[in-house]
């Protein structure tokens, strides 16, 4: 019994190892692991790898959590890629500190991991991040939404819908960029909610879907029904906070601002729920994920980051009908072309 | 030998220094054990009572931005989704079951509506109808999983839940219908947003469904045959059995009524955020067992009153309005709803001692 066990053990390895060995003659193998695989976000980003993997000859496993926030699986994701034999990892973490040491084992490996939308913590723990500027995006609607207001904007009443109270990066940079963008003074831009301006009503959170920017509207306005600028964390927490104005009638003289570009927000700007939002492109970054893998895999050359930043920036455009001077922006038109989901 | 029989005839006779009093139950003196006895015999007179208590509390720190019409019926409105599948939860509960799938049966009826009006141009009520018939489906499910194959509640809804959220998403694609379609093309899906404004009070549709279903529920518990039913089976299936109950028969359609409730919660949540939204709604299980245990129903079973779910979702809905208006972090209301639950089932021990 002993001996057949061994026996089988050992055919199974020697089977094992001569099949890994085969993938590694066949084809570059890469992996994506998003947070999730039912955001639409990364059901786009899933559909550019697997176009740009199809393009250039690369075999491409597509892995996810089950849950945003699932690290557990995330962390096996990579031990699977690791033992596949992967030459490059895209990864959209759902735990970024806590990724590192798995990311670390995948590098040492002789992997190139590139952090996709989300930067890690600290961020040089992946080769390299393909990323919106999400302060940037901020910026420009707050920017724009100021100068929507003009003299007005002395005396706006500001209501900010944010993400989650852990107050995660991408959430804490978009608001403190509007922050920025419509000039008001930061506090630590590290985090949201301690800024000591007049304007700002309050801030609530919204999980980043209808339900929770209603609620969240409504609760602010509440503390001041004059409020008259919405900056709102994604479009799904803006077309719940039109709700909440609708109901009480306010819905045409406050401005609703956003961020993301997917197109039923694209198409919400259309329609003049939300004045301006900034559009990010999931595909791009992973299209250029793996053209960075294929890169790797052929001459060993690591991805740049754009310069001036730590992060290679795969863009942001303020999408709106309503251009106002000073901030570049493309039309409707231009943006539902370009969206995602 | 007569003198054996007169000795024999004589028991009796030391009856007379007995107490002649009737037996029964022996009454602690005091005001506490008093108290303590009301409030068993009224279970949803403490939820009641922290109500009462933080609306009077809120109200005094935040005067009229609170305490006015328009608050308080905010709260209302936005407890109301909760409130629905708070009103399922309970039903589940009394039967000494859990219900962990509520949130999912809800989104995915909600979808269920959406979908069948606009991807295969079905009528609205007639799309309507199929979600409410999903959802009670669902249920049934849940109930003959439970009954008849003898599965705990726990893990038949802990895998319905992963079930029908993955349907959700698998049939929805994720996609969300808009709130302007809804409006142009099939605005009673968005029925239960109708508001009706009194002054500055604003009472919405689901709103005004959702008391007027935790009346129902509450005549239906204590009215019928059935109600008495559903707590015998959550107290002690077997001796209801015993008794000629049909406790499978109660069971599933509890869960069918939970389904049904559910999908009732779903066609109200278009209504609230105006859009069909397969994301919406994933802690409602969570959330709707918060209530239901703040509002004093025992998680064992057979014990406390579907109002009392009513009065915790809305301490919920107070507590999260009046600390926001305070300007308190959000985190405050989570530490704060943990401290209600473990005092709910703390107070829940106590009074449970008034009959031991």
């Amino acid at each position: 019994m002993k001996k057949l066990l061994t026996g089988t053990a050992l055919a199974l390895a020697a089977f094992a190892t001569g099949a890994a060995a085969e993938s590694h003659g066949m084809a570059t193998s890469a992996c994506l692991i998003t947070k999730t695989d039912t955001n639409p976000f990364f059901v786009k980003m899933k559909e550019g790898a697997t176009a740009k993997a199809e393009e250039l000859g690369i075999e491409l496993k597509s892995f996810a959590g089950k849950v945003d926030g699932d690290h557990e699986t995330q962390v096996q994701a990579i031990e699977t890629c690791i033992a596949d034999g992967a030459k490059g990892i895209l990864l959209t973490a759902s735990d970024t500190s806590s990724i590192v040491p798995a990311v670390q084992q995948a590098r040492d490996a002789g992997i190139l991991v590139i952090a996709l939308d989300t930067p890690l913590n600290p961020i040089d723990s992946a080769d390299a991040t393909f990323a919106t500027d999400n302060f940037l995006a901020g910026e420009l609607i707050g920017k724009w939404a100021a100068a929507k207001l003009g003299d007005e904007a002395a005396n706006a009443k500001i209501a900010m819908l944010d993400l989650g109270v852990s107050q995660p990066t991408v959430g804490v940079l978009r608001d403190q960029g509007f922050l920025q963008g419509f000039g008001i003074d930061l506090g630590d831009p590290n985090k949201w909610g301690d800024e000591e301006d007049e304007r700002i009503v309050g801030n609530d959170v919204t999980a980043g879907n209808e339900e929770g920017g209603r609620k969240a509207m409504e609760n602010l306005l509440a503390k001041d029904p004059m409020i008259n600028v919405v900056y709102t964390i994604n479009e799904p927490a803006a077309a719940g906070a039109y709700e909440a104005l609708k109901s009480i009638g306010r819905e045409n003289d406050v401005l609703i601002v956003s961020v993301d570009g997917g197109c039923p927000g694209v198409q919400n700007v259309a329609d003049g729920v939300i004045g301006a939002t900034s559009q990010q492109y999931p595909l791009l970054m992973a299209s250029k994920g793996i053209e960075a893998i294929a890169a790797w895999a052929k001459d060993g050359v690591k991805p740049q980051p754009t310069e001036g930043k730590d992060f290679f920036d795969t863009g942001v455009s303020l999408v709106t009908d309503e251009p106002v001077d000073g901030v570049e922006s493309i039309s409707v038109a231009e943006g539902t072309e370009r969206c995602w989901g | 030998m007569s003198e054996t029989a007169s000795k024999g005839q004589d028991y009796e006779s030391s009856l007379s220094r007995a107490t002649s009093s009737v037996a029964e139950f022996e009454r602690r003196k005091g005001l506490v054990p008093k108290i303590r006895g009301a409030l068993h015999s009224t279970p949803a007179l403490v939820p009641l009572i922290v109500l009462v208590l933080s609306i009077v509390v809120f109200g005094i720190l935040l005067g009229s931005k609170f305490f006015s019409p328009f608050a308080l019926t905010l709260i209302l409105q936005q407890v109301q989704i909760v409130g629905i599948v708070a009103a399922a939860q309970s039903l589940v509960i009394l039967t000494a079951g859990i219900d962990l799938s509520v949130g999912a049966i809800m989104v995915l009826s909600s979808v269920v509506m959406g979908q069948f009006t606009f991807r295969y141009g079905i009528p609205a009520p007639v799309s309507i109808l199929c979600g409410l018939a999903c959802g009670t489906l669902m249920g049934f499910i849940n109930g003959w999983l439970v009954a008849k194959v003898k599965l705990p509640p726990f893990i038949v809804t802990l895998g319905m839940w992963q079930i029908v959220l993955a349907t959700n998403f698998l049939y929805s694609a994720n996609e969300t219908i808009r709130a302007q379609e809804i409006e142009a093309q099939a605005p009673l899906l968005q029925f239960f947003g109708t508001v009706i404004a009194l002054g500055g009070a604003r009472l919405t549709y689901g709103a005004i469904f959702m008391l007027l279903l935790f009346l129902f529920l509450a005549y239906m518990l204590n009215q019928t045959a059935w109600g008495r039913h559903v707590y015998a089976v959550g107290d002690d299936k077997e001796s209801a059995e015993l008794s000629g109950i049909e406790a499978n028969k109660v069971l599933i359609s509890v869960y069918m009524a939970s389904g049904l409730i559910c999908a009732f919660a779903g066609w109200a949540l278009v209504g609230r955020i105006g859009s069909v939204s397969p994301t919406s709604g994933q802690l409602a299980n969570i959330e709707s067992i918060t209530a239901v245990v703040i509002g004093g129903i025992s998680l064992f079973g057979g014990r406390g009153a579907v109002m009392g779910s009513l009065f915790g979702a809305l301490i919920v809905g107070v507590f999260t309005l009046g600390l926001r208006l305070l300007g308190a972090d959000a985190q405050w209301t989570y530490l704060l709803i943990g401290v209600l639950i473990i005092g709910a089932v703390a107070v829940d021990q106590w009074i449970r001692k008034a009959s031991a």
